[in-house]
């Protein structure tokens, strides 16, 4: 098949891309590229548009207004040719729970015309991969949420996709469930698979991905890659300090000078600066004396909340 | 539709007979028993008393011969009714079955058309299987009452699809019991099944008339009786009507809801 990608190489293309519900704007016009063997995610608090964006990118809900392709083509003309050659694990899972684990697989592959002794083999190599081949007999019901939504990657990768897009892969899932799925994202990202996610979580975008936008109130406000936004919307370090609750309103204009930026938080008080420990020490020379201090590296968190506001309530 | 759409929506099918491989055994068993408990006690056992009253027949033949073609008719209703309320708002809503395979090649027309086309063979097969009992019974007495069984399919579609429709509107099924109990029980009691319509009062038999079932039950009636006139195929038209309105509907809402 041909492929004229009209912009050089980025399998996903959008400018102004829209999406509106009657009133609700749920995306309002963002710009992005992602390009192949990238990890990509949108960042952002629920309701930020992220969902409404990966379901344009899947295919599946029209864009309102702009431009979108996928894989070099337009969603609205090809997107049974386009899904072909993607893999989607939703927020929710899917799953057949009237078939069994390997049902599960090798109906889907059905889907995409997969031969049913390839289906079969494959089904049970993607088990394999996601750790779930003793349970292919099995019926889906019982498995534990982790294992779900392994088998919902492993469904998604059924047709060996170009993209594989998950929104939210990891939400609800314990700590151990995570790792395992981030290893296998991690291989897939090595083994040249294009993955493009949705997270709230900062650890799981600053593991996985190269790149990031983050997005709030349906646009996107920052991106670049993990390291580069922290750069340039946080420090160095971050030097916390709690105070005796009723004391923290009495801090105003205390700290100033000591950080580039501070943030007076209801719990903590936040000093974005180069070196942690000399603010604390300006804090100690200053005469006031916090209950407890911690000096870290900044993180993605630091950038998400600075961006984003500090109404987030997950 | 181009040859990848029939594969397409083959598919959708193919997943339903997986699915049904699991469950057949339970499914045949009460295609076969319902026929069999209503044919014995309301053709066998009401019937043995009216023929010893005073009218003997209805409509000229026996109790049994004038129940068992319009039950057969009544029962694809039924069906339609069960399939397409709770399984198919498991698949739009709590299950999200439809959204698994629109992440697929499938688009919504193929699984609106798989669905549609399970029901066909769904409502066959308890169509054979209530027709193989009326043949045991010794309801049948015609070669021409094998037609009975496409009448009785296109009726499960009558039903079947404008209720796959309004499925999709639902997001709660609490609307589905008042159906049954407003729509399809007074039908099924009513609708010329058990009793000639022409019974009935004026009113009701006007807006009976205006069913699919009444039709069906009519037309399916002289055909197992062996004289239907070539005119009865007129009976086709109302349910015809409301099958082709019913998928035309469908299409609506399930792209509505689907595509969001």
């Amino acid at each position: 098949m041909a492929v004229t990608p009209s912009h050089p190489t980025a399998l996903v293309h959008a400018r102004g891309l829209t999406k509106r519900f009657k009133a609700l704007v749920a995306v309002d016009g963002i710009d992005f590229d992602v390009e192949r063997g990238q990890a990509f995610g949108f960042l952002g608090p629920n309701g930020a548009g992220k969902t409404s964006t990966m379901r344009m990118i899947g295919c599946v809900s029209s864009p309102t207004a702009g431009t979108l392709r996928v894989l070099g083509m337009d969603p609205i003309v090809d997107g049974p040719r386009i899904r072909a050659r993607l893999g989607v694990v939703p927020q929710l899972d899917t799953l057949d729970m009237e078939l069994h684990v390997d049902e599960n697989l090798i109906t889907y592959a059905r889907y995409f015309d997969i031969p049913r002794d390839v289906a079969r083999r494959r089904a049970q190599e993607l088990l394999e991969f996601v750790q779930l081949q003793e349970r292919a007999h099995d019926d889906v019901e019982p498995l534990s949420g982790g294992m779900k939504r392994r088998l919902t990657i492993a469904r998604a990768l059924v047709n060996e996709p170009e993209i594989l897009l998950l929104d939210e892969p990891t939400t609800g899932l314990d700590p151990q469930a995570r790792h395992l799925v981030w290893d296998r994202l991690y291989r897939l990202k090595q083994q040249g698979v294009t993955i493009v996610l949705t997270t709230h979580y900062m650890d799981e975008a600053e593991q996985l991905c190269d790149r990031l936008v983050v997005m709030d109130k349906a646009r996107i406000v920052a991106s670049g890659s993990p390291r580069s936004l922290i750069d340039q919307y946080a420090t160095r370090e971050v030097l916390e300090l709690r105070f005796p609750i009723d004391a923290t309103p009495a801090l105003d204009g205390k700290l100033d000078g000591i950080a580039q930026r501070v943030e007076i938080l209801p719990d903590r008080v936040l000093l974005y600066a180069e070196d942690g420990d000399a603010a604390a020490a300006a804090v100690h020379q200053r005469g006031l004396q916090p209950e407890s201090i911690l000096v870290r590296r900044s993180s993605l968190e630091d950038v998400f909340l600075h961006l984003t506001g500090r109404s987030l309530i997950e | 539709m181009t040859g990848v759409a029939v594969t397409r929506t083959w598919r959708v099918i193919e997943h339903h007979l997986m699915v049904y491989r699991r469950t057949w055994k339970g499914s045949m068993f009460v295609s076969f028993l319902s026929p069999i408990l209503f044919l014995a006690a309301m053709g066998i056992g009401l019937g043995t008393l009216i023929a010893r009253g005073p009218v003997r027949t209805v409509e000229g033949v026996s109790y049994l011969a004038f129940l068992a073609p319009g039950l057969l008719a009544a029962t694809t209703m039924q069906t339609a009714f069960v399939e397409e309320t709770y399984p198919i708002i498991a698949k739009m809503q709590w299950l999200r079955t439809y959204e698994g395979m629109l992440a697929t090649p499938l688009t919504v027309g193929n699984v609106l058309g798989g669905e549609i086309g399970w029901l066909v063979i769904r409502q066959a097969i308890t169509a054979i299987a209530f027709f193989a009992v009326m043949v045991v019974f010794g309801a049948i007495s015609s070669l021409a009452a094998l037609l009975i069984i496409p009448v009785a399919v296109l009726n499960g579609l009558a039903f079947g699809t404008p209720m796959m429709a309004f499925t999709a509107t639902q997001r709660k099924d609490k609307h589905f019991p008042t159906i049954g109990r407003f729509i399809i029980t007074p039908l099924f009691l009513l609708g010329g099944v058990f009793f000639p319509i022409a019974k009935l009062p004026v009113p009701a038999q006007v807006i009976a008339w205006f069913t699919p079932l009444a039709h069906s039950v009519a037309l399916a009636r002289q055909l197992a009786i062996g004289n239907a006139p070539a005119f009865a195929l007129a009976h086709l038209a109302v349910p015809l009507l409301y099958a082709i309105a019913g998928i035309v509907a469908a299409g609506i809402t399930f792209r509505r809801r689907l595509t969001l």
